[in-house]
């Protein structure tokens, strides 16, 4: 007989909340996000860790589908836009009630990306990223050319801040708590989902699909579902990027936006919670240094991704632990 | 338990498989044998559903099947393992016998990410479940490993483990005992035997002809995708046209 190797326990899944060091992970990351205003007095950083939280959501929502599920959009920026225009549309032009707005387009918005991922979610791979392409380009136009509607390429404006009463999320400190409250509720939901029956059905299939559906997994309608959720969460980045900035226009949710998406997933770490806020965090405050490029900025993210697809495939979340073991080998006491 | 058919198979203009009809007994073990190209594969993957049979009908319990995906087909009880092992390789030992939970549970999205008390509840149940099923085959010990780290032997009994979590009427095996040493052999017969006496119908396709007549209770053979014979081991080893099928003409 072959020795038998011992193998040591791994924690695969960076994200299980039901242990108590996760618990401790997830609060010592809301006290961060809660206290992180604070050395930076309400300055020009807090409004760049605002668009943090709008990112984060947005590339969480991406990271359930890509990460988990393994299935890529390249359209994300489509729902973000038809959450962000719905809302502005339904508070300027129907004067409805914000908050209500905001939970009708997010409904609808899921209920859209559900009737469309049947049909699209049916292909793999480069032909997946082809129709979700598509997806994200219309939408895009459509936002441009529905001028009486959105206001086209010149934008829509006077969308009014959000209110509790006659409390108003009118300044940067108080739309950064809006903004992070739905974000931390986002990441615990996602947490719980990853490491559930849903949860493993979701990355049985990215494992193998044909397994998975052997199983009893019902492979096509659960990829609609998360679809459906990213949408969901991409229209709710949007109705709170539309109120806190108070104007939109479609150039903030052209195809740019969703590769840069893209990036923050990939960069942050595939299949990782925290590391989508990772890639988000990066991927948020390396514009503003990189404003001197200007344009040219796509081509930084296009080399950014294949470094990391080829050094770090497991993105920073895991690539940083992995390089301090390197670094500072740990001796373990035997076991 | 299970009728096949007339099940005919054709890839373009390659004819696969053709005719097959036979049954699989309740309770039994049922091999199916025949040489490299002979269809067998073919048949598993038209049984379980992965492709459709160009002509023929599958029936589970007198119920036709034919039309089913996967999916449906493992919810009334037919699973199977793989030939190549198909393990969720970025997941523990664990969690794959967890997914070999899912038709039993039922814990929607929104359930799941609100931790609901039941889906909470259910969550318990599975894993211990899983430990139940991990234990069965031997290997719970390896509870917290990723899966894709398995030896190829402790693979197979993972994806016999996720298997038998779903609590199938009906089993087939691909190629269970393909790279396992001798002793994991004997190991798998205990197994297989164990299987069957739990209730669980196996039907097995296999190279290993000193397992198949060992476990098999009734074999079929394929040969060139048309069947050759049907009986006991006992009647297959006798039979000249199986001889001449696996060693050639004299």
């Amino acid at each position: 007989m072959s020795p038998h190797r011992k193998l040591k326990p791994d924690s695969l899944n960076p994200d299980t909340p039901s242990s108590p060091q996760e618990k401790l992970k997830f609060l010592v990351f809301s006290l961060a996000v809660l206290a992180a205003p604070w050395p930076l007095a309400g300055g020009y950083l807090t409004n760049v860790l605002i668009f943090v939280g709008i990112n984060s959501m947005l590339a969480l929502g991406l990271n359930l589908l890509l990460g988990y599920a393994g299935q890529i959009s390249l359209g994300q920026a489509a729902f973000f836009g038809l959450g962000a225009y719905g809302s502005g549309v339904l508070t300027t032009r129907f004067a409805m009630n914000p908050w209500l707005a905001m939970a009708v387009v997010a409904v609808s918005v899921a209920a859209f990306a559900f009737a469309v991922g049947f049909p699209v979610l049916r292909l793999k791979g480069h032909y997946l990223a082809m129709a979700t392409l598509g997806v994200g380009v219309i939408a895009h136009i459509a936002f441009n050319e529905t001028v009486d509607l959105t206001g086209g390429p010149s934008g829509l404006s006077g969308i009014p801040n959000l209110a509790v009463g006659s409390f108003q999320f009118d300044s940067d400190l108080k739309n950064y708590y809006l903004v992070w409250g739905f974000a931390l509720v986002a990441v615990l939901l996602s947490l719980n989902l990853v490491d559930s029956r849903v949860g493993r059905a979701l990355r049985a299939i990215h494992d193998s699909e044909v397994a998975a559906r052997v199983m009893g997994v019902n492979a096509r309608l659960l990829k609609v579902q998360v679809f459906a959720l990213s949408a969901l969460l991409s229209a709710l980045a949007g109705s709170l990027y539309c109120h806190v900035m108070t104007f939109i226009s479609p150039t903030s949710f052209s195809f740019h936006v969703s590769i840069e998406l893209l990036t923050m997933v990939v960069i942050g770490g595939l299949g990782s919670v925290y590391g989508s806020i990772l890639g988000a965090l990066l991927l948020t405050l390396l514009p503003e240094m990189l404003r001197a490029f200007q344009d040219f900025d796509i081509v930084f993210y296009g080399l950014l991704l294949i470094s990391m697809t080829i050094y770090l495939p497991g993105g920073l979340v895991r690539g940083i632990p992995a390089l301090f073991r390197r670094l500072w080998p740990v001796r373990r006491s035997h076991a | 338990m299970l009728r096949l058919s007339g099940i005919g198979k054709r890839f373009g203009g390659l004819t696969a498989l053709q005719e097959i009809s036979f049954r699989v007994a309740p309770a039994s073990i049922t091999g199916i044998i025949g040489p490299n190209g002979a269809g067998k594969t073919t048949l598993f993957n038209i049984a379980t559903g992965i492709y459709p049979p160009t002509e023929g009908a599958v029936l589970l319990e007198g119920k036709d099947i034919s039309a089913l995906p996967p999916e449906k087909r493992a919810r009334l009880g037919l699973v199977r393992t793989f030939q190549n092992i198909e393990l969720f390789g970025k997941m523990t030992v664990l969690e794959n016998v967890m997914v070999g939970l899912h038709t039993q549970t039922k814990s929607g999205i929104f359930a799941c990410a609100f931790r609901m008390p039941w889906q909470l509840r259910e969550e318990r149940s599975i894993r211990e479940r899983a430990k139940r099923w991990l234990d069965f085959v031997g290997i719970a010990e390896l509870a917290g490993v990723e899966a894709g780290k398995l030896s190829f032997g402790k693979g197979r009994l993972l994806e016999i483990a996720r298997a038998l979590a779903l609590d199938p009427k009906l089993l087939l095996m691909d190629e269970p005992a393909a790279g396992l040493n001798s002793k994991e052999t004997q190991e798998l017969a205990k197994l297989i035997k164990s299987i069957r006496d739990r209730g669980v119908t196996v039907a097995l396709v296999e190279h290993d002809m000193d397992l198949v007549m060992e476990i098999c209770d009734s074999l079929v053979v394929l040969n060139l995708g048309s069947m050759l014979a049907e009986g006991t081991p006992k009647e297959i080893q006798d039979n000249p046209a199986v001889v001449t099928a696996y060693l050639g003409e004299e």
